[in-house]
Formats: C-alpha cells, structure tokens, sequence
C-alpha cells in the first residue's frame, strides 16, 4: 500500500505572530517557517504503519512556494521515500489543495492519505473533509488511533463527547489530531540520506487546477490584550464586585 | 585545501532539528539528570539516533563529515542544555576520533570509527595524578613483551571513564625523556581488557550527569596493533592536536551555555518586581545585561572566526586559544551576574542561577587553564615577533 501525506509549511509553532499593519495578514518575512505540527504527525503516523509492514511506500507533498521544498526535505528525513512539490507563489484555498491532491492521488492510487486536520495557520479544518467529498472516499478525521487492516482502515476520532470509532474501506482520507503520537526528530544519517531522495516539482497548471481565489480577507486583528485584573481585600469585597458587575 | 564539511543547506535542517530537540527534550530532561546524576539511557539512544557521536567521524565510517566551523556551531546549539550533554559526545568526537583520523592506522580507523560514531562511548587518558600537560612527569608505562605491550600506570580525572568502551591511553615506551615528547605513545584500549579498572567517580563542583574517575592500568597486555598508528613516540603530538580541537568545543560551549544564562537572567529580570516595577527596569540591572550581550556577541564571533580559520587551514594557535580563554571566562561572567541579577534567590539552589555558576567554573580550568592560554599565546607572540613575522 502506498500512503500519500500532504504537509503544509507555515509559521513556526514557537513563533509569535505579528499582524501586518494594514490588516491584511500576518506578516511573514523574515519569520521562521516550518513543517505544520498536524502534517508533522500524519507523517510520522505513515512511517509506523510502514515499519509495521502495513505500507510500502509514502509519499509527502506539498502545496506552495519554492521553499516549501525544505518542508518536504524534512518529511524524507523522517522518513518519506519521495516528494513532489507543487510550486506556486500564491495562496492556496482549502478546496484549490483539495482539488490538486484528487488529481495526485488520481495518478498515485495511495491506500491513504494521511493529512493534518487543520493548519496553525489559517486553522481552517477543511482541505481533508474536500478531499473525500471531492474523491467521493470515506473520511476519519480527528484520529486518535489508526489501525490498518487488510483494506480497510479503523479510525478511533477525537469528538467532543469521547471517541468514536469508525472503519472506513481504503481508499480513504485520514486527518491526524494531536494524540495520534510524538513525530520523531529527524535525525542526522537520515537527513543525510533524504538529500539524496527524489523530489518533482510540478506547478496547479501540471494538474489543471485553477488556485485563483474564492474567499476574500477583509480584516486580520490581533487578540484583544487581556485586560489586567483587580486585587480585593476579602470575600465581602469580592462579593459585592461580582454583583457590581453583574456576573453572579 | 579549506574544509567545506557537510553541505550547508542540510546542516541548517540538522540545526533546525537539534535546536527543537534541544528545547522539547534535552531541557525538559535537565531536572531528573541532576537529582540522578546520570544522563538516563533512552535520552542516550536518542542522542545515538540522532547521529550527535558521529557529528566530524569521515562519512564512510558512518559520520557526518563535518568541518570545524560546522562542530562547533552544533556543539554550541547543544550546549544551551546541561553541560552533561556536550560531555558526553565530546571526548568521542574532539579527542579519540580526532587522534583516531590525524595519527590511525586504516585498520585501526576501521575497527573504531564506526563504533564511536554509532555511539560507544570513549575515554581519553593522558593526565595523572603528577602530570597533565606536563608530559615530562609521566608515569604510565608501556613495555613491549613478546608479541604484546604491557601498560601499567594511573590514569587521573578521566571523563566518561566510568562509561567509556575504549579508552586512548597516553604512556611513555621510552625510560628517558626525550626531545619532542618521543617518549609518549598512544594506545587503544578496549575498557574491558583485563588489568583495566575504574575507580568511582569523583565528586565535583557542577556538571551533573557527566562523570571523571581514575584509570588504573595494572599488567594490561594489549596486542603490538595497540599502538595508535603504529609507530612509537607520536602520542603527545596527536594528544596536543586533540586539545586544540578541544579547545574550540569549549568555546562553543561557554558561548552555547552563556546565552542560556543570559536568557535566564533576561526573564528573570522581567518578571522580578521591586519598588513596584519588573527590576529589568532599572538601569544597574540594564548594564549587567547590555555587558553580557556585548560579550557573548564578542565571543560568539571569535569563535566563528576561529573555526574559520582552522578550515581554510591557517595558523590558528593564538585564535583557537584566544577564543577559548575569552568565551569560558565570559561565560563566568555572565554566570555571575546571572546570581546577581537574581538578588538573593540567586544563592538558592532552586533557581537555575546557582548551578549555572558552579557549572560555569570548570569552563576556565580543562582543556587548558586560562592561565595556559595565556603562556600559549604569549609564547606564540614572541615566536612570530622573533621570526619576524607580520601578522
């Protein structure tokens, strides 16, 4: 079985994000970029089920800027056998990515695909529920835990309630969630070896998808400051200030 | 020819990934290594798997063929962690691998290389209990009998001894000192030959997690192929080559560990309130850290520099050693304001401030004492003013 992982690159999770002056995004130059935290765990997910012996080959992909090449040096280094970029300079929407991924995974025929569940960017939680909608193939999202079995998939979910368990019959879409595991370093020998690993480059045009926008940002803000809070001297105090302010 | 290393673009990944590490594990790790004194063994395979024994070992013994600017970055990224974790890897890679690579007969290179890259780990015997650089005064003793050499001596403040699978041992194959230390030679020693044993470790100052202890060697026989290149009377100078490569790792470290101290200082100084304000405020406290940025900026740049030097292959004695003496006693420096900036709560072993000053300390003192340094570059002055040369 061939596992298909897309990986986003986006701001660093440690980084602290600035808003750009004019309101019409966060401001990226000259901030560190890295592989999506979420994608960092669908890959790490598709390396266990090919050390189990469960999958043969896994390839990473990713959707954006030339640079996007170092996120997926760093999925080969962890452990993905190739990659294919495809490059653009534009923002990519949700349903653009869902749209080049049915086209990869038309010519890859993977088992899987393992994504992310939402990107730290733009948290929108949509490109894996498109892409089944769009390949017209079962979803398991939020995953917990992922079992692989002959040709179908069982997939514990993180939903409000609990978990909740689903088996899909692969082809099928995984969204990985936090709890699925801990990626792994890539280590020294292996980011060694992944230099060596094949990467294509294509552009949207080699699969025919149009990535011009459909959503328009009117506004980016930062949080409110949290404003500071009130030292009382005892419970009457306290007391009386909640009735002052209407919160009991 | 210069030394080009590893190829950049995948030696910034590796950074990228050593410095998460760094922050996500090795950190979070400090506390339980210095309430055990040990590094625990899983935090040690990872450091394996990573490839941190391997890091300057030639790429076809299973290294990263790093060159010296390229080590010593990692060294410095690593050593804003405990100073155990640098320990650990650094006798591996700054002496035997590199006495191992300059003086190694192939077979030898063979045999070792790809074990200390995969990470065994190594010892490094050259100081006693009455010499250290001072190799006139050497004890340990190795004879030829039969076929076999025989090595009996004490072997003092040996890191990683306690650990170490292989240890390369300096002893004298000659009664008479002789010009050019000709009368130490080097010899590989598997640690658990017979006649080979380990005292317990000593107790120190800092540096929690990282061990020395003594090496006694009684009637140990070591086949003639021991010898480190096969030749006699070449040890001190490949043990000499090894310590200024030492010297550099040093460097790298007080500069990896000062900027560690700097940021502790730094939020403290943030969150810290006195006479109703965070003391960073104040403009005393201001200095203490504007100096030790300029400092660790200074030091960080001679490093750099250094390195650079040696990978082009200049002549770099006086950079190596200035490098060294500067970045350890900046760093004791920072150490120390670091305690002062932390007032009172500085003197107390619960904040960070207090073993960063005692860890800070043996920065000066190994690998060469400042005071060393000082006669080496002295020396080295007067030898190129004599010589006439414009420098």
């Amino acid at each position: 079985m061939k596992i298909l992982v897309p990986v986003k690159r986006v701001i660093d999770y440690n980084v602290k994000p600035r808003v750009k002056a004019d309101g019409s995004g966060v401001d990226l130059a000259n901030v560190k970029m890295s592989m999506n935290p979420f994608d960092e765990i669908a890959v790490e997910e598709a390396i266990r089920l090919k050390e189990a012996g469960k999958a043969e080959e896994i390839v990473a992909v990713s959707i954006g800027p030339a640079k996007a090449q170092e996120t997926l040096r760093t999925a080969l280094a962890m452990g993905a056998d190739r990659a294919i970029l495809v490059e653009t300079d534009e923002e990519v929407e949700p349903l653009a990515v869902a749209k080049i991924l049915k086209a990869i995974a038309a010519e890859e025929e993977p088992g899987l695909i393992m994504l992310g569940k939402q990107a730290i960017d733009d948290d929108a939680n949509q490109t894996g529920q498109m892409l089944a909608a769009l390949m017209e193939r079962p979803q398991g999202t939020f995953a917990n835990t992922v079992e692989v079995d002959g040709d179908s998939v069982t997939v514990k979910r993180e939903v409000d309630g609990g978990l909740q368990t689903v088996k899909l019959t692969m082809p099928a879409i995984v969204t990985t969630d936090l709890r699925l595991n801990e990626p792994r370093y890539a280590s020294l020998p292996n980011i060694m070896k992944a230099k060596k690993k094949p990467l294509d480059s294509k552009t949207p045009a080699d699969y025919g998808v149009d990535t011009a926008k459909r959503l328009t940002t009117t506004n980016v803000s930062e949080p409110p400051v949290r404003q500071a809070g009130e030292k009382v001297a005892d419970v009457d105090a306290l007391v009386a200030k909640i009735k002052a302010l209407g919160i009991a | 020819m210069a030394e080009h290393g590893m190829d950049q673009e995948t030696f910034g990944q590796f950074i990228e990934q050593l410095e998460r590490y760094v922050r996500e594990r090795l950190i979070p790790a400090e506390e339980d290594i210095i309430a055990n004194d040990r590094i625990p063994e899983d935090i040690l395979d990872e450091m394996r798997d990573m490839g941190l024994f391997g890091l300057t070992m030639p790429e076809e013994y299973g290294g990263a063929a790093m060159n010296t600017a390229q080590y010593v970055e990692t060294i410095r990224v690593l050593s804003y962690a405990l100073p155990a974790y640098r320990s650990i890897i650094s006798i591996n890679i700054g002496m035997v691998c590199s006495a191992l690579k300059n003086g190694g007969t192939e077979a030898q290179k063979q045999e070792w290389l790809p074990r200390l890259a995969a990470g065994e780990i190594a010892c490094f015997g050259l100081t006693e209990p009455g010499s250290g650089s001072d190799s006139a005064a050497m004890q340990t003793t190795a004879r030829m009998d039969g076929n076999e050499w025989v090595l009996n001596g004490t072997k003092r403040y040996i890191t990683n001894s306690p650990h170490a699978k292989l240890g390369l041992i300096m002893a004298r194959t000659s009664k008479e000192n002789q010009p050019k230390n000709a009368h130490v030679s080097a010899f590989l020693v598997p640690m658990d030959t017979d006649g080979v044993s380990v005292g317990k470790p000593d107790k120190k100052m800092g540096q929690s997690g990282s061990h020395i202890a003594d090496v006694m060697l009684d009637d140990v026989r070591l086949p003639a192929d021991a010898l480190l290149g096969g030749e006699e009377g070449q040890g001190f100078r490949f043990a000499m080559q090894s310590l200024d490569n030492g010297r550099l790792s040093i460097a790298a470290a007080s500069c990896g560990y000062g900027k560690r101290i700097l940021d502790t200082a730094l939020r403290y100084s943030t969150e810290r309130q006195a006479f109703g304000e965070p003391i960073s405020q104040f403009q005393l406290i201001q200095a203490m850290l504007a100096d030790s940025r300029a400092e660790l900026y200074a030091g960080e740049c001679m490093l750099r520099d250094a390195a650079a030097r040696v990978d082009a292959k200049e002549k770099s004695i006086i950079e190596a050693a200035s490098a060294k003496m500067f970045c350890s006693e900046m760093c004791n420096r920072i150490a120390d304001r670091c305690v002062q900036v932390h007032g009172g709560a500085g003197y107390l072993a619960e904040y960070e401030a207090e073993r960063f000053y005692r860890d800070s300390r043996i920065y000066t003192i190994y690998e060469g004492t400042t005071q060393i340094l000082q006669l080496v570059i002295a020396k080295n002055m007067l030898r190129d003013f004599a010589a006439g040369a414009q420098r």
